[in-house]
């Protein structure tokens, strides 16, 4: 029988391999980034979103004040005077003003805190309920979906049945049976948001793995000895990635959207706290004497709502690029 | 078809007994007792308890208040308005509600639909991208800021509204309300109306007919229009059901007695209401699935295929 010899084998790099480049082959996700970067109006949302983010993270941070804290000061006759409802200032102001030495960017609310800090700090409550919320969502929507598609037949039927009793509740409802039930405060906004958000992923979860499942690779991993949630969670999950991050660009907005709702009809979040929500029903309550007050909070929630919402058409496009952008 | 409707229809009727008897049993394992504790004695409650019959099995309770609803009452309210009976009030309210409800949806469609047509047959131009900000406007901008806006500006910087909601001036105080409600039907009918237009525009059979000589308003009416509106009807049912949320809050902006502020008031009020609230969300999921139901069987007759399926699952 014949030995193979080291000298048998032969490199062959310094082969001439050529390599097409005016249609190089791309990796799913690179190219998805190359056509999501070049719409102007998905970066605009990507670049609103991120600056939002930043001012949420950064502004609470290095501001000096608290965003709970109730800014006084001590005048000449050693009374203690709060800064209640001061118009916007930048500092350097007229000597009148006991305050004319601070700034306030955006005023201050009727209770003598600085709503620049308060305005952040609200957006930053916001963005982590509606990131907390729909990360949960997005993990049962998921399973829940794949699972129900995968399996088909008995299982399908009896989950799809579930949904649909859950889904024809509507969200009103919902919230204020659970309004009963649970006291008011972040908790509340995001059970809430759990109950209602998942069912949109799990059905489009649901359709790709219909589509998927019938597929060679799919088959060949049965082959091969693979075992079902194996094949769900390692095979299909990777390549319904896609539909499944547009849906969660668009659930985000819904879900700044739901606890802004919440909070201003009076079930959400609770004062000392802040929200976007609970800011604008503040400012509503003072708009006809400080109208000023209910717009910084306002333009957060509107530019949040804009920025994901381009995003996620942003997304969408650059996951199925027509034949006309290429 | 008839069998395609039928099962639709007690599919619909079942989903709501399941979910009336869920609200039910909720309300009713709710922790303490649904008046106000703090001021009765213990014998009171125990008579009080017997009175409402909350003291016999959950199923028992549950077949007394499904033949009452079928009766057509809801029953007497807890601690709002002082336990009269739900009905009139409900129904005074949900008029209110229907009211300004139909107005914002006739008005949003409307507007819409003109929108979306005008954007798709100037598609790139000048009037195409007016368009597109009016309908991301309408998506970032919650109906409520927008009322908060219209009140501000119009009700009390120049004084041609009425401040609040004003029955007796029905017209006049409700366009604002249903200006601001519609906004969101506004932008999201024009989106669809666009997009669907530019899908027709540039088919094979539209395409044909301009081939053939068709062109103009003729081409549009005959041809575009007419399939690109099919799909539509699929929008507005959603969006019908959507106006309860934006209207609870409008509600409480304006003062509006509907159905919207009364669920406000029964959860967010001093005590909550629990008869007020298993009365609301019954109403409430009977609309929705309504509005569902419609749907279903408005898909059916326009497109054959949907009923096909159906049977097949």
């Amino acid at each position: 029988m014949y030995k193979p010899e080291p000298d048998d084998f032969e490199f062959i790099s310094d082969r001439d391999i050529t390599v097409d480049t005016n249609f190089a082959s791309q990796g799913y996700w690179k190219s998805v980034a190359v056509h999501f970067l070049k719409n102007r109006f998905a970066v605009t949302g990507l670049v609103l979103v991120a600056v939002i983010i930043v001012f949420a993270v950064f502004a609470p941070l290095v501001s000096s004040y608290g965003y709970q804290e109730i800014i006084s000061v001590t005048d000449s006759v050693g009374k203690e005077i709060t800064a209640k409802s001061l118009s916007p200032q930048f500092g350097g102001g007229d000597s009148q003003n006991l305050f004319s030495d601070r700034t306030f960017l955006f005023g201050t609310d009727d209770m003598g805190r600085d709503l620049w800090t308060r305005t952040w700090q609200g957006a930053r409550v916001s963005l982590i309920i509606a990131f907390v919320a729909i990360f949960i969502d997005m993990l049962i929507g998921m399973s829940y979906g794949l699972i129900s598609g995968f399996f088909g037949g008995t299982v399908d039927n009896i989950l799809q049945r579930f949904i649909e009793i859950i889904g024809s509740i509507p969200t009103l409802v919902i919230i204020s049976i659970l309004a009963i039930f649970m006291e008011k405060g972040i908790g509340l906004v995001i059970v809430s948001l759990l109950i209602t958000e998942w069912i949109p992923m799990s059905k489009i979860a649901r359709a790709e793995c219909l589509k998927l499942k019938e597929r060679e690779y799919v088959l060949a991993s049965r082959t091969l000895g693979a075992g079902s949630f194996h094949i769900i969670f390692k095979q299909i999950l990777p390549n319904t990635m896609g539909p499944i991050i547009t849906q969660v660009m668009f659930s985000i907005p819904v879900a700044i959207f739901t606890e802004a709702f919440l909070s201003f009809v009076g079930v959400g979040i609770v004062l000392p706290q802040c929200s976007i929500g609970s800011l604008i029903e503040a400012g509503f309550n003072n708009v006809t004497i400080l109208p000023y007050q209910i717009l910084p909070p306002i333009c957060v929630l509107a530019i949040l709502m804009l920025g994901f919402n381009l995003i996620g058409d942003g997304i969408r496009e650059a996951l199925s690029p027509k034949l006309e952008d290429m | 078809m008839t069998k395609y409707v039928a099962k639709r229809i007690l599919m619909s009727a079942l989903t709501l007994l399941a979910i009336t008897f869920v609200l039910f049993v909720l309300i009713r394992i709710m922790p303490g007792d649904p008046f106000p504790v703090e001021r009765m004695s213990a014998e009171m409650i125990l008579q009080k308890r017997e009175e409402l019959g909350l003291n016999k099995p959950i199923l028992e309770q549950f077949v007394n208040y499904m033949s009452m609803l079928l009766s057509g009452s809801f029953g007497n309210g807890t601690s709002l308005y002082n336990g009269a009976p739900i009905k009139p009030i409900l129904t005074a309210c949900l008029i209110n509600s229907f009211k300004i409800g139909v107005l914002s949806i006739l008005f949003g469609t409307a507007v819409g639909l003109a929108i979306g047509i005008v954007a798709a047959l100037n598609r790139g131009k000048f009037l195409d991208g007016l368009c597109t900000l009016v309908s991301i406007l309408g998506v970032c901008i919650p109906s409520y800021v927008f009322m908060i806006f219209l009140q501000y500006f119009f009700s009390y910087k120049i004084p041609f509204f009425p401040y609040f909601f004003d029955p007796s001036n029905f017209l006049m105080s409700s366009i604002m309300p249903a200006l601001s409600l519609s906004l969101f039907a506004i932008s999201t009918i024009a989106r669809f109306t666009r997009n669907e237009m530019l899908e027709v525009i540039n088919s094979d059979y539209v395409k044909l007919a301009e081939a053939k000589g068709l062109y103009g308003f003729e081409l549009i009416r005959k041809h575009v229009l007419r399939n690109a509106l099919i799909p539509i009807v699929t929008v507005i049912a959603p969006l019908v059901v959507s106006l309860l949320t934006g209207a609870m809050v409008i509600e409480k902006i304006y003062g509006i007695n509907g159905v919207g502020k009364l669920m406000v008031d029964a959860i967010a009020g001093q005590g909550v209401d629990y008869n007020y609230v298993l009365a609301l969300s019954i109403v409430f999921s009977a609309m929705y699935i309504a509005a569902m139901l419609v749907l279903d069987i408005l898909y059916g007759i326009i497109d054959p295929r949907v009923r096909l399926t159906k049977k097949e699952g």
